[in-house]
């Protein structure tokens, strides 16, 4: 590698130093002191801040061998200026479930980083994966080695499972209907092959809620979202409602009136809740945690379909099973799940994600396709036009030989 | 660092498994969480059955750090909290603790590297961005700029708990929204204004038929000029979702005269109380002005003012506006509305007022 690079002047990212939030361009510039790429990364993007467009080149393929996703490639389109980064691809390396790491695991990642990309990160990508940002092809071979020897493992880029991720779950919160940690992890090692190697008509991501809050926002951006719910009712402390009174929390009017289904009533004394009218938005359990808690009996929505606005606009996922209980080795979910992905591998077009291929076949003709019963759950309300495909008609006995 | 030989290499290993990640306090009270409070800003207390409590303080990070920086989270880590941390899914950092008496001096060295400690219940937390020009091919403005400039701005939303509800701004520097920014309080999203150019070395780089197909709108036709098989754009049909620059890198759609900056407001993903919602739009463009977009600070800082000066307790800012109205929330905000305004795509006529429900 070239070590004479030419001095950047940097006097508009300059101005991205100043202020209380910590800075991005403190971070490229501390790289930058002992890092060939973190400085020309600098000099270009400051560049970028004086031409008001970015300076990287379409796309590019590359990769380690094996496998067809994991390595974003990208090219300067200014290299003779910035030669360190001529080439300055991202490693998505797949995060553990729940974001959880020690600090030895860390240490090993950033060791490796130094010695072979630009010493620069996202901590994390909008996919979950830690992102390793910047490096050169001849580079990609011996990170990955060095990653897996040490238990690493890339994550998904273009039309593959891309990395499953989760909000933190049992691991540390009290509203997790289902083990998003265990389920995350398991669904990921099971599809490593599919998460790996292109094989789909499209990107198809799983985020997995462990309740209706939606931490991680698997409902807008899940093909497959996956949130935990409760059947039975939400367990109640009178005495910790109370508590709450005391300490100042109007119950009437910041829990039960701003409840959607207006199934709780409140007498000063003690808290009723009709069950059977909840529908589990978790606004109540959210301002009373010490004295409201999900049901007992857990398990999961799995709700389809979610994208960002390319192509035909975005939609948030919607009901496909209003309830499944999930337990190892979640044989029913998996099975779902593969249904699901053959009719779209035979009918999806080429980038066209699950919820657009529903949008366009019908939801009734894909519950037909994938087996799955129509519910009530599944719509906001029933259809209010007319045109409806009526799949078959009586005929008259013997109504062929006339 | 020792050498890795070759033979080492292996495949579809997946990520290490997370319980050998668990600090051994969350290990032992795994899925027996009872309750939490949070105990000031940045602060929280999860408490389980077991008696044991779990304290958590959170860290806010620019997203995109180096090594040392990761190096000097881990000294930290290794202090105050036997070695263990873990990251929020918008880019925090979280220190967990088991001794009470540590929370104080932890954020003391945090804050003494000059990062903030916040982020908890009825605050602004951090930003979920996108990578702009640091590391995208198809932007339309940066994004780790902008973030940075409007948390500055915003920087005691993050280290207090002020405002009716939570605040969730996102920001996608394209329509491909690699950051989903579409059901946010406060989306900000890059735009591109101006038609693709149409280099003259398409044939060459683009397969006609494919380029011809990635147009929503069915602008792009086949076309043959002096003689070489290209492409023509009707430029009136154009949205600009930049669909066939990713498909065609030979139709560029960059522009610096012309790319900015939209506003989108009142989505949410939580179901509490309302259903998760889309953002809608506040203001359709707002001109790049780097290296710190005075303009958009500004039109983000207003529409958080108007909303906290007027939302009642709990109300989400799409649940606010829900109930004042659209002509309320323009009025308020002071932003103007244009025909830009009135969604003229695939489901627009479900966005129209079919009712005389309105206030004047």
């Amino acid at each position: 590698m070239a070590n004479e690079t030419k001095k950047s002047e940097t006097p508009l990212l300059d101005e991205l130093e100043k202020g209380k939030w910590p800075s991005f361009v403190k971070e490229i510039k501390k790289m930058a002191e002992k890092n060939p790429r973190a400085k020309d990364l600098l000099g270009q993007l400051e560049l970028s801040y004086k031409d008001k467009v970015t300076h990287w080149k379409h796309g590019g393929l590359v990769g380690v061998r094996g496998y067809g996703g994991g390595v974003i490639g990208r090219y300067s389109d200014s290299p003779d200026k910035f030669p360190n980064v001529a080439h300055f691809h991202t490693l998505r390396v797949n995060q553990p479930s729940g974001w959880f790491y020690t600090t030895k695991a860390l240490r090993e990642i950033c060791n490796i980083w130094e010695e072979h990309g630009s010493g620069l990160t996202n901590m994390h990508g909008s996919t979950g994966d830690m992102v390793l940002l910047g490096t050169s092809t001849e580079n990609l071979e011996p990170i990955f080695t060095k990653l897996t020897s040490r238990g690493w493992d890339l994550g998904g880029s273009g039309s593959v499972l891309r990395t499953p991720s989760c909000c933190v779950g049992p691991a540390r919160c009290e509203f997790a209907c289902y083990d998003t940690l265990a389920l995350t992890y398991d669904l990921t090692i099971e599809y490593q092959d599919v998460l790996h190697r292109p094989q789909f008509p499209y990107k198809w991501k799983f985020k997995m809620a462990g309740c209706p809050n939606d931490c991680v926002a698997s409902i807008a951006r899940a093909d497959m979202s996956i949130i935990g719910i409760w059947k039975d009712d939400i367990q109640i402390d009178q005495d910790a409602v109370r508590e709450y009174a005391k300490n100042g929390v109007n119950i009437q009017t910041e829990v039960c009136d701003l409840c959607p289904t207006k199934c709780m009533s409140w007498d000063g004394k003690e808290l009723k809740i009709m069950n059977k009218w909840c529908n589990k938005c978790m606004h109540c359990i959210n301002v009373m945690p010490k004295a409201l808690r999900p049901g007992k009996d857990r398990g999961a929505a799995i709700l389809i379909g979610a994208k960002a606005p390319i192509l035909q606009g975005a939609q948030m996922s919607s009901v496909l099973i209003p309830f499944m209980k999930l337990e190892p080795p979640y044989k029913e979910l998996k099975e779902l799940i593969e249904k699901i992905w053959d009719f779209w591998g035979e009918y999806g077009k080429n980038r066209e994600r699950i919820g657009e291929l529903i949008q366009r076949v019908g939801m009734g003709q894909f519950l037909d396709a994938i087996g799955v019963e129509p519910k009530p759950q599944m719509i906001t309300n029933p259809r209010t036009n007319p045109f409806i495909f009526y799949e078959e008609y009586f005929e008259e006995e013997g109504e062929e030989n006339k | 660092m020792e050498s890795v030989q070759a033979e080492q290499r292996r495949t579809d290993i997946g990520p290490p498994k997370y319980d050998q990640f668990l600090h051994p306090i969350i290990k032992k009270n795994y899925g027996k969480w009872k309750y939490h409070e949070i105990l000031k800003p940045g602060v929280l207390v999860h408490v389980s059955e077991t008696g044991d409590k779990l304290y958590t303080v959170r860290m806010g990070s620019p997203r995109l750090i180096n090594i040392d920086t990761i190096r000097m989270i881990c000294d930290l880590a290794d202090k105050y909290c036997d070695g263990y941390l873990r990251f929020t899914s918008r880019h925090n950092v979280e220190f967990l603790l088991t001794d009470p008496g540590k929370i104080d001096p932890l954020i003391s060295e945090i804050e003494a590297k000059g990062f903030p400690v916040g982020g908890t219940g009825k605050s602004i937390t951090n930003i979920v961005h996108t990578q702009g020009w640091v590391h995208c091919h198809t932007p339309a403005t940066d994004a780790s700029g902008i973030v940075k400039s409007v948390m500055d701005e915003l920087y005691d939303y993050f280290k207090t708990m002020k405002l009716p509800a939570k605040l969730r701004i996102a920001l996608a520097c394209c329509l491909n929204m690699c950051g989903a920014v579409h059901c946010s309080d406060i989306a900000i999203l890059g735009v591109h204004r101006r038609p693709p150019k149409i280099l003259p070395n398409l044939s060459k780089l683009c397969e006609i038929p494919t380029t011809v197909a990635a147009c929503p709108t069915g602008a792009i036709a086949p076309a043959v000029v002096d003689g070489v098989q290209t492409v023509e754009v009707n430029e009136e049909k154009c949205m600009f979702c930049g669909n066939c620059y990713t498909m065609c890198p030979a139709m560029p759609l960059a522009n610096s005269l012309n790319d900015g900056v939209s506003i989108w407001v009142g989505g949410k993903v939580s179901n509490a109380r309302h259903a998760p919602m889309f953002s809608k739009l506040a203001i359709p463009y707002i001109p790049n002005n780097p290296p710190r977009w005075p303009e958009v600070v500004e039109a983000v800082k207003n529409i958080v003012e108007v909303y906290a000066k007027d939302a009642r307790k709990y109300e989400r800012l799409g649940e606010w506006i829900e109930r004042i109205g659209w002509p309320r929330f323009f009025e308020m905000t002071g932003i103007e509305f244009t025909k830009y305004h009135i969604d003229d795509y695939r489901f627009a006529a479900t966005t129209y007022n079919t009712s005389t429900h309105f206030t004047l």
